[in-house]
């Protein structure tokens, strides 16, 4: 009785998380193995064709690097960012209040609020960042249109976005490690250093997996500023593969290659998945 | 080898001021920007005439009232949903022991790496042939179940003691009113914690909204924003700064008045 | 011939005044030019509904082009039909593929009807037609013109009367409207051509004037690799690169109008869409030219159509027709390039009284107009998206310098072949 109490209990949220989650996966899976239906042509099964075309796409792979190096440049530099101003904030600092409103605030806005701002700081001459730059007679530069920068600019923009929201999760664990190990640690005379080193971050573990996940999930799934700043460019330098997949589906109406591309998304994201719970399994310290 | 101190070295205190002001400097120089008048913007006359020109063209420019009212709508709509189906879903996850209930967590727990928009494509199709294209319901229906939220609410149901449910059974309450009368109400502060976590989300949620929604009737801010922001024949950046201001206004001033509250949400969050 | 043609279209319009059985008319149209124009396209609904009694006219603001497509698009396969759309007047071929949209020969049966799809510029007809039937009638349409800085120029000792008249020209002059501060850096530059958003229709104009056009009238040729185009990129790539009279790396399109407002740059190429914008906020006397020649002048033609979709009744269909004959009219076309800034439709369009007496008062009003002669449709083929993508790339990469003018057009032109072989 209990039993079917239970599943009838779980029925709506189940039906919409199959719905919208677990069909849509499979059937992105199936959409790969055939071909985009027009009017004119029908949809046919073409097998492992649009895979061959993934592994011939040049700004597949571009893409698929630009991500790589774009979680790599924002996740650990937005941790590490956001443990260092947990500590800050957690201790006696002046104007606490004020300085921890300023970490947390870009958090709150909208992404495409951001890449508004964002989009006339890096305005070559005119934008904030060149005038700033020209009072120490740093040339001008064109931020945005430059494949070299562009990502660097990208990401610094996100880092600023998302470290105060990871500042929070490790200002909780800060508060609720105990304060006698501090004090154990003060009376044996050991070094803010080495204390941290040695106590704070291994028991900030959980945390950190916790943040360390968030924000590779969010590295996958933060395209909204590209839709304002780059729409990709230049030549691809900045895409990124859910940017891909809109244009595929939406600008391209190619929506079987754009399925064949989101299966490699949510491989990914599979992939992480299973990193992650591993991890948990092996290597996390809890009290 | 320094003694543990609580207060913070003065160079580390200067670096932490530094920083915020660094962090909060973009958001200023916005709010500077948009009252003052566009010329100014790029010449930077610190204390240049106020004006609210901006505000008034940008008011203009985009249907604002409209797009604050679907957002509204829309985060309203979606957090009722959630709170509703996710305290089903918890409390059946915590309380019942039913054939396969660890497959069916896991599988929920999937939709938290795999979340709606990452399958865009689908989820498009889908809400077509439902009929759902460019209506808020379209936009909140695909989050209404949400992995986060059954998560949270089985947490917390599992850390309320037996007891209370039994007391309440010998007092003759049926399942339902045990979750109502004893599960719920000592649940609120996890309620609230996500209250504002999913608000904040679904407020600020942007790609799927563009996907599914066609018209004014339906935007939400952010799409709003997005399109005000990208005329062809360029922006005028002190506009763009005002209508950006006006759209996230709501939200900022909500934060910095329960900013407390905001906080221990995600912490809250967080820690579970 | 065009008061005749004018009396004509007031005359078909005075008899579309019958009555329409309920008929409801959606349609989807982009802002290219920001601005609070939605109000003056719902103000031109409500006067047509008032002259129309049983038409309902919604118009749907839908973003830019791109969202225009998109939207409109999504809505046909949900369902959720429009009748006619604004949309970009490259999309012809993507819509065709589909099956969404019937040429206005089909409705416009009529002899009076058949003067008034006549009556637009022949320039601004190549985009929509199809095998000799119109698809798309033009409505906000634009090209690119120069605009420059008359105070930029007397500066460095130039005629602020003249604006060059070729590519050598021009790049002259750039080096000598290029202004430096104390420590060496740019201050004003002295050309700028945006090569984000619409790096294609502006490359467009360097081929066009090199003597090439960039595909064929029946979709499914691209001409990317002539050695006159890869000349023609090579030429915008050494403006930055080897003159410095532009900066090098890509030139954001959003923000160059107000570089150009704010004197960072003396000279711009830019959309006739931009010239109301520009004319309210530069502080400075500014002109407005057609772009230089180099084997010949050239510029292609830009903006929206009208649309008529296939799932239409009859009904709708005719009330179609008189909305969008209503909306083309020679006063309406006017009052709408005064507000906008894009291109009057019609010859009529520019002898109307009103659009007189601002040309006379205002003659950049009419320079695209002029540059009519001289026009090529926008870039339009099968698969336009990916076609167009491939090609904004290259020019993206060339003037980034990541890759050779040469190479970067001959691996887009493969592609797009790739592509396109099948329509042949």
């Amino acid at each position: 009785m209990r039993n079917v109490y239970g599943w009838l209990l779980l029925t709506p949220a189940a039906i919409l998380l199959i719905g919208f989650t677990h069909y849509p996966a499979v059937a992105t899976l199936f959409d790969s193995f055939f071909s985009t239906g027009t009017v004119v042509r029908p949809s046919r099964f073409v097998g492992l064709a649009n895979y061959a075309l993934l592994a011939d796409d040049p700004i597949f792979w571009q893409v698929l690097r630009n991500n790589l190096a774009f979680a790599a440049g924002t996740i650990p530099t937005s941790i590490a960012l956001a443990l260092l101003m947990a500590i800050w904030v957690n201790d006696k600092l002046p104007a606490r209040a004020l300085v921890r409103m300023s970490y947390f605030t870009p958090t709150i806005l909208p992404m495409v609020a951001v890449a508004n701002l964002w989009l006339f700081f890096y305005t070559p001459q005119i934008g904030l960042i060149d005038k700033v730059a020209a009072v120490f007679g740093v040339p001008s530069h064109n931020w945005l249109g430059d494949p070299d920068t562009v990502m660097a600019c990208l990401a610094v923009m996100t880092v600023w976005k998302e470290a105060g929201f990871f500042m929070i999760f490790y200002l909780a664990a800060l508060q609720s490690l105990s304060p006698e190990l501090e004090e154990a640690a003060k009376i044996e005379g050991a070094s803010r250093w080495y204390y941290f080193r040695r106590v704070t971050f291994p028991l900030l573990m959980p945390t950190t997996l916790f943040v360390l996940v968030n924000a590779t999930i969010n590295s996958f799934k933060l395209v909204d500023h590209l839709f304002i700043l780059t729409k990709g460019g230049p030549d691809n330098a900045s895409n990124l593969l859910l940017y891909y997949i809109y244009q595929v589906a939406f600008s391209f109406f190619e929506t079987s290659y754009a399925s064949t591309l989101t299966v490699v998304l949510l491989a990914m994201l599979a992939a992480m998945a299973i990193v992650q719970f591993q991890l948990i399994e092996k290597r996390v310290h809890y009290r | 080898m320094r003694v543990l101190d609580r207060r913070l070295p003065l160079l580390e205190t200067a670096a932490a001021w530094l920083l915020a002001v660094l962090w909060i400097a973009p958001l200023a120089y916005a709010f500077w920007a948009a009252f003052h008048s566009a010329a100014m913007a790029t010449h930077f006359d610190l204390f240049g005439t106020l004006t609210l020109d901006n505000f008034r063209k940008a008011w203009t420019y985009a249907p604002f009232p409209r797009h604050f009212l679907n957002t509204i709508i829309l985060v309203t709509m979606v957090l009722a949903a959630q709170l509703v189906l996710c305290t089903l879903a918890g409390f059946a996850f915590a309380r019942f022991d039913f054939a396969g209930r660890n497959v069916a967590f896991g599988l929920v727990l999937v939709q938290l790496m795999v979340m709606p928009e990452v399958l865009i494509v689908e989820n498009y199709l889908t809400m077509a042939k439902l009929g759902l294209v460019d209506t808020i319901l379209g936009i909140g229906l695909p989050y209404m179940a949400s992995a986060f939220g059954i998560f949270l609410m089985r947490q917390t149901f599992k850390t309320i003691p037996r007891e209370l449910e039994d007391a309440a059974r010998v007092e003759g309450c049926s399942m339902m009113g045990v979750l109502w009368r004893v599960y719920v109400p000592l649940a609120r502060p996890t309620y609230l914690a996500y209250a504002l976590v999913s608000v904040s989300y679904h407020w600020n949620n942007f790609l799927w909204p563009l996907v599914i929604t066609n018209s004014v009737n339906t935007r939400p801010l952010t799409v709003g924003l997005a399109i005000f922001g990208a005329p062809e024949s360029g922006v005028d950046w002190a506009v763009i700064s005002a209508g950006t201001l006006m759209a996230v206004s709501p939200l900022l001033v909500a934060f910095l008045l329960f900013q407390r509250q905001f906080m221990q949400s995600f912490m809250q969050a967080g820690i579970k | 011939m065009r008061s005749i043609l004018a009396i004509a279209t007031a005359a078909l319009i005075g008899l579309a005044q019958a009555a329409w059985a309920d008929t409801e008319i959606t349609f989807y149209y982009p802002i290219a030019v920001g601005g609070p124009l939605t109000k003056v396209i719902d103000g031109y609904a409500a006067e047509f509904e008032k002259a129309n009694p049983g038409v309902k006219v919604k118009p749907i603001y839908a973003g830019n082009y791109d969202d225009a497509r998109i939207k409109a698009l999504a809505a046909l396969k949900a369902g959720q039909p429009a009748q006619i759309s604004v949309l970009f007047s490259i999309d012809i071929y993507e819509l065709i593929e589909q099956d969404v949209i019937i040429p206005w020969d089909d409705v416009a049966t009529s002899a009076a009807d058949k003067a008034w799809i006549k009556s637009f510029y022949p320039a601004l007809m190549m985009n929509g037609t199809y095998k000799g039937k119109a698809y798309g009638i033009p409505f906000q349409r634009s090209t690119i013109v120069m605009y420059w800085n008359k105070d930029a120029f007397k500066e460095a000792g130039l005629d602020p009367e003249k604006a060059p008249a070729n590519w050598t020209e021009m790049t002259q002059m750039a080096q000598k409207l290029v202004k430096k501060d104390a420590s060496g850096n740019v201050s004003r530059w002295g050309v700028m051509v945006p090569s984000t958003g619409y790096a294609y229709w502006m490359f467009q104009a360097f081929a066009r004037q090199n003597g090439q056009d960039l595909m064929n009238r029946d979709g499914n040729k691209t001409n990317y690799a002539h050695p006159d185009v890869i000349a023609a990129l090579q030429y915008w790539r050494d403006l930055g690169a080897k003159h410095k009279v532009m900066p090098e790396g890509t030139v954001e399109w959003g923000t160059l109008r107000q570089a150009f407002t704010e004197g960072k740059t003396a000279m711009m190429w830019h959309t006739t869409g931009n010239l109301t914008a520009v004319k309210g906020s530069a502080k400075f006397p500014f002109g407005v030219a057609m772009l230089p020649a180099s084997k010949q002048r050239g510029s292609p033609t830009g903006g929206g159509n009208f649309y008529l979709f296939k799932k239409t009744t009859p009904e709708e269909r005719k009330a179609a027709l008189a909305f969008v004959q209503f909306m083309t009219a020679p006063e309406r076309a006017a009052d709408w390039s005064m507000a906008t800034g894009y291109v009057g439709i019609s010859p009529a369009a520019y002898d109307t009284p009103k659009l007189k007496a601002y040309a006379a008062e205002f003659p950049p009003a009419v320079v695209a107009r002029d540059q009519f002669q001289y026009a090529t449709p926008e870039l339009s083929t099968f698969q336009t998206g990916r076609v167009r993508k491939l090609l904004d790339d290259a020019i993206q990469a060339s003037l980034t310098g990541q890759k050779q003018p040469a190479d970067a057009l001959k691996a887009a032109q493969t592609e797009a072949d790739k592509l396109l072989k099948s329509y042949r």
